[in-house]
């Protein structure tokens, strides 16, 4: 048998407003919450709600046989709390029906793995109490931000008690080898490593619309036709694509929806092939071979690594002088003021350091999709301008309750 | 190609942008003829030709009324033989006397006789008919008498082979031909009309030579008058008029006397137009003169288009226009029309109509209009009108000059230094960059604001810096070329553009050549094709203000967009732009 793995990302991020130069000092307004609230709204509209239906259903026709898994960041699980609640009971009433799992990740959607391991592992944590809280179940396998992962990660993933994890399968670390095998980290025996596959994932999420594409119009027949292609002593074909895929970023005009309606029917079709979830395929497979990972590999670009959002100088810039303020925002919660520190944490979401990316030329055009500014300039501008005023607030606080704010920054640096 | 700039003595942002699409079409294999209003000889136009509209002759034609001739003929009654003579009634011709090759015949002559003005100006008579001539004494009379006894006895040995030739000089009034035409009419005299290949002159003359021994018997020959007629005028080679004195009757079966009819005729003969060449006077600048350099430019691309060889005319802003249009009639070429600016963009809502109406002229008679930003397209459609499908985008670049490395210039200021470089009209913001200075000294005291350049808002901007308290914290520099211009730049921690209206903008390429930041306005066309700058509307002086401070403040801004836009601006070369300008050339010219 072949694991047909479908996993969805449900993320929103809290976009800043355009805080000028003369903010500083006079606002502590930092979101842009009429953005924010109109854009999870819209979504929850056009995708959530209406593909959740979808999915119910399906789970519900297959009897079962149609598994799926979400991950859903912790800024947008609060954005649904407060703008768009049915959309969060749609997902709490898919995750009751069984078939559908709930991954872990960070609860800001942030990149902090890469600058300090202490503040990934609250945000890990602080995710799965939430995903525990919400929908029942404390999650076994984890997704880090942007399928950002190498050893360490994962090292410390397991640790954190989750026992299967997803990842890019990327040329690079793949070379001959395939991502329809189950691996194990290096490192990390215990933890089981699930690999995108990116051309079936890509025609799906970039191509399906695609009118010059040469498959357009693709048809859930055709698309399972080339999912059965996959050699029986293959373990898994692993779908990983944004949720806003359906109806978001391609429209329900281009037939997105119907095409999902009629895949997992096609897949099924063949006999050879099932629907499990990753916690599933962890559980019941073992994994062949060790993955060796030593650099930070993520699903984004062409050159599928972390200089999307680390790549310029304005983005280090912009990253370090957010962590730069963490043991101020420590010694705050320390001491019992937790509001700095949720405040901080939207901020290290990780769009905000995508919309500074200035890889122009091949994939800029994708960033530029997705931002709200102009330009990564106006982006940087904006996350400086939020960050001085904050780090300003921050620290004048944590000098008024005593607390050591002058220390060094303790995070580790990688 | 026709521009009113070409670097290095005019090179402003039109100059600079010729000179880059000129150097890349040449590289393209596109042959460039470039006419520019006055040519010093040293453009750099490398393998393109630069020409000076000054160095062009312009002809001058004056159409000029047909020429009359009168012409007269004669005709012997009871023969099939007649005489045609046709007399020049107005100027012109040869007025080359014709002389005897031979001065044993120099008797009679062939010559050009002269009347008043409105008579009969020019007639080309030979008449034989007396040994007289002005000057003549007793002794040089004899000779001739000699002479002519002997010519005689020549022609009577002769009579036998053919026809005698005899020519002799003599001024004759026009009373004198009257009286031969009388005399002719009178009857009792000898014509000889050799053929017409025995014409021992020029080809203008056409060779009727009589001859007659006797003294009074005058010979009337046609000729031609005009100095390009190949054939003779003559309809009938031969008129014989018997006489019984001579031996040298062409017919020797003609009666003895016979009467000849006479009369004379006017035609009017088409004349072409009367052509000078002259070289036409240019400034070569924007002066007093504009318009008038304008026309002039204009009749000398006309009469330049009429004799060279070229597929398309491509003409840059309004100035070239009457000359790109004259070219285009003159040779049934098409028009490409280039606007780099706008009288829209000069003036706004009070433009100088009569640049407008030249504008609009050429967006009508162009076939391919080639705007600099889809910004100016967009006013060419908003307020001129112009059809979309004749709409072609086509951005500017750097040329290799302005792409050149940067000279490590020296800080000599601690403070930093925000810089606006440029004309200083109202196209170009100087009082929006003025305000918001005001918004960024409030907040960094210590920050240096630079106005360099000239314009007619200098005053007025100068004034306005006192008003706003920006007395201290402004420098105006005045105009500034060359080297000083780099170094102005190399001092500079961001350069302004705040632009009201920009069609294009080359000055934020060149400050991103050369290492320094740049805020552009969204009101000009280099905001469209730059990645690595800030962007802000022209009018929005807060936002202005707050970039400035963002760069000033956060040096992985500055340095982003130092490094990224330094690569951006040296890739910006004119080579796509030129692939596009061939394009539309061979899309109009129909060649492969």
């Amino acid at each position: 048998m072949t694991d047909v793995v479908v996993y969805f990302q449900v993320h929103q991020p809290f976009r800043l407003r355009r805080y000028t130069f003369f903010d500083i000092g006079t606002s502590e307004a930092y979101f842009d919450d009429g953005e924010n609230e109109r854009i999870v709204r819209r979504v929850a509209e056009r995708c959530y709600v209406p593909m959740n239906k979808l999915v119910r259903r399906l789970i519900e026709s297959h009897d079962g046989a149609f598994r799926v898994a979400y991950s859903i960041s912790g800024t947008a699980l609060e954005q649904m709390e407060r703008w768009a609640p049915e959309a969060l009971a749609s997902f709490q009433d898919l995750a009751r029906t069984g078939c559908v799992e709930i991954l872990g990740e960070t609860s800001h959607h942030s990149l902090c793995a890469l600058s300090d391991l202490d503040e990934f592992r609250d945000q890990v944590r602080a995710q799965a109490d939430r995903v525990e809280n919400l929908f029942g179940r404390r999650p076994v396998t984890f997704r880090n931000t942007e399928l950002v992962i190498d050893e360490r990660i994962a090292a410390v993933a397991h640790e954190l008690g989750f026992t299967a994890m997803l990842g890019e399968g990327a040329d690079h670390l793949l070379g001959w080898r395939s991502a329809h095998h189950l691996y194990w980290p290096r490192g990390t025996p215990a933890m089981r490593l699930l690999l995108r596959d990116y051309l079936r994932s890509d025609d799906i999420a970039f191509r399906f619309s695609n009118r010059t594409w040469e498959e357009w119009p693709l048809s859930a027949e055709r698309f399972a036709k080339w999912i059965h292609e996959a050699p029986a002593d293959h373990a898994c074909v692993n779908l990983f694509m944004d949720y806003e895929t359906f109806g978001e970023h391609q429209w329900e005009e281009t037939g997105i929806f119907r095409f999902f309606e009629g895949m997992p029917a096609a897949i099924l079709a063949h006999e050879r092939f099932r629907f499990r979830t990753p916690g599933e395929v962890a559980a019941e497979r073992e994994p062949t071979i060790e993955m060796s990972i030593p650099r930070p590999v993520s699903w984004a670009d062409a050159e599928r690594d972390v200089t999307a959002w680390l790549g310029n100088p304005m983005q280090r810039a912009a990253n370090e002088a957010l962590f730069a303020l963490l043991p101020a925002v420590r010694a705050l919660t320390a001491a019992g003021d937790t509001a700095p520190r949720e405040t901080w944490r939207k901020l290290s979401t990780s769009d905000h350091l995508y919309y500074m990316c200035t890889k122009w030329f091949s994939d800029g055009d994708v960033h530029k999709y997705f931002s709200p500014y102009a330009t990564p300039h106006d982006a940087f501008i904006a996350f400086m301008n939020v960050v001085d005023d904050f780090g300003r607030r921050a620290k004048r606080a944590a000098a008024a309750i005593g607390a050591a704010s002058t220390t060094s920054p303790t995070h580790e640096a990688t | 190609m026709l521009g009113w700039e070409f670097p290095p003595h005019i090179s402003g942002g039109l100059g600079t942008a010729c000179h880059g699409i000129v150097q890349a079409l040449s590289r393209a294999d596109v042959d460039v003829l470039f006419v520019i209003p006055r040519a010093r000889g040293d453009e750099d136009a490398g393998r393109a030709r630069v020409l000076g509209a000054n160095q062009i002759p312009v002809e001058e034609r004056t159409p000029l009324a047909p020429r009359r001739v009168r012409r007269l003929h004669a005709e012997i009654v009871d023969r099939d033989e007649s005489i045609e003579v046709e007399v020049d009634l107005a100027e012109g011709g040869s007025t080359e006397p014709m002389s005897s090759a031979d001065p044993e015949f120099d008797v009679g002559a062939t010559e050009v006789v002269h009347f008043g003005r409105d008579e009969v100006r020019r007639v080309e008579t030979r008449a034989i008919d007396s040994l007289l001539s002005p000057y003549l004494d007793a002794r040089g009379y004899r000779e001739r008498l000699l002479a002519a006894a002997r010519l005689e006895r020549r022609t009577a040995a002769r009579a036998s082979g053919g026809p005698t030739w005899s020519a002799g000089a003599m001024r004759q009034g026009s009373g004198e031909v009257r009286a031969a035409i009388d005399g002719l009419a009178a009857g009792p005299r000898v014509f000889v009309h050799p053929p017409a290949s025995n014409a021992r002159s020029s080809p203008s003359s056409s060779s009727d030579v009589g001859t007659a021994n006797s003294t009074t018997a005058t010979v009337v020959s046609s000729t031609a008058v005009s100095s390009t007629a190949a054939s003779p005028t003559v309809t009938k080679p031969t008129v014989t008029k018997p006489t019984a004195a001579s031996p040298t009757v062409a017919s020797p079966t003609a009666p003895a006397h016979q009467s000849v009819r006479m009369w004379i005729e006017e035609a009017d003969v088409p004349v072409p137009d009367h052509v000078t060449k002259r070289l036409l006077d240019f400034s070569g600048s924007y002066g007093g003169d504009l318009f008038g350099e304008v026309a002039r430019y204009a009749l000398a691309v006309e009469s330049l288009a009429r004799r060279e060889s070229f597929d398309v005319i491509h003409a840059h802003d309004w100035m070239a226009v009457p000359a790109g249009v004259a070219a285009k009639r003159a040779s049934g070429k098409k028009l490409v029309f280039h606007v780099h600016a706008l009288e829209h963009d000069r003036s706004g809502d009070r433009p100088n109509e009569r640049v407008r109406g030249i504008e609009q002229l050429g967006l009508d008679e162009a076939d391919i209009v080639v705007c600099v930003s889809h910004y100016t397209k967009g006013i060419l459609k908003r307020h001129y009108r112009v059809d979309d499908s004749k709409l072609r985008v086509v951005h500017n670049a750097l040329t290799q000059r302005e792409r050149r490395e940067q000279v490590h210039a020296v800080k000599p200021l601690d403070e930093p230094i925000v810089l606006f470089l440029g004309r200083i009209t109202a196209q170009k913001g100087p009082e929006y960059f003025l305000e918001a200075a005001v918004r960024v000294a409030r907040v960094r005291p210590d920050v240096k604001f630079v106005v360099a350049g000239s314009g007619d808002r200098l005053g007025s901007t100068i004034e306005l810096a006192a008003k706003l308290g920006l007395a201290r914290n402004t420098h105006f520099t005045g105009f500034l070329a060359g080297a000083d211009v780099e170094r102005m730049y190399a001092m500079a921690d961001v350069y302004v553009m705040p632009s009201v209206s920009e069609p294009f903008g080359i000055a934020p390429l060149e400050a991103m050549a050369l290492d320094v930041p740049v805020i552009v306005s969204r009101q000009s066309g280099v905001s469209e094709v730059l990645r690595s700058a800030l962007k802000v509307d022209y009018w929005d002086v807060q936002g202005i203000a707050e970039k400035i401070l963002a760069v000033l403040a956060y040096p992985e801004l500055s340095r982003t967009l130092q490094d990224e836009g330094k690569v951006e601006a040296l890739a910006m070369r004119w080579d796509a732009p030129a692939a596009k300008l061939k394009d539309a050339y061979t899309s109009l010219a129909g060649v492969p």
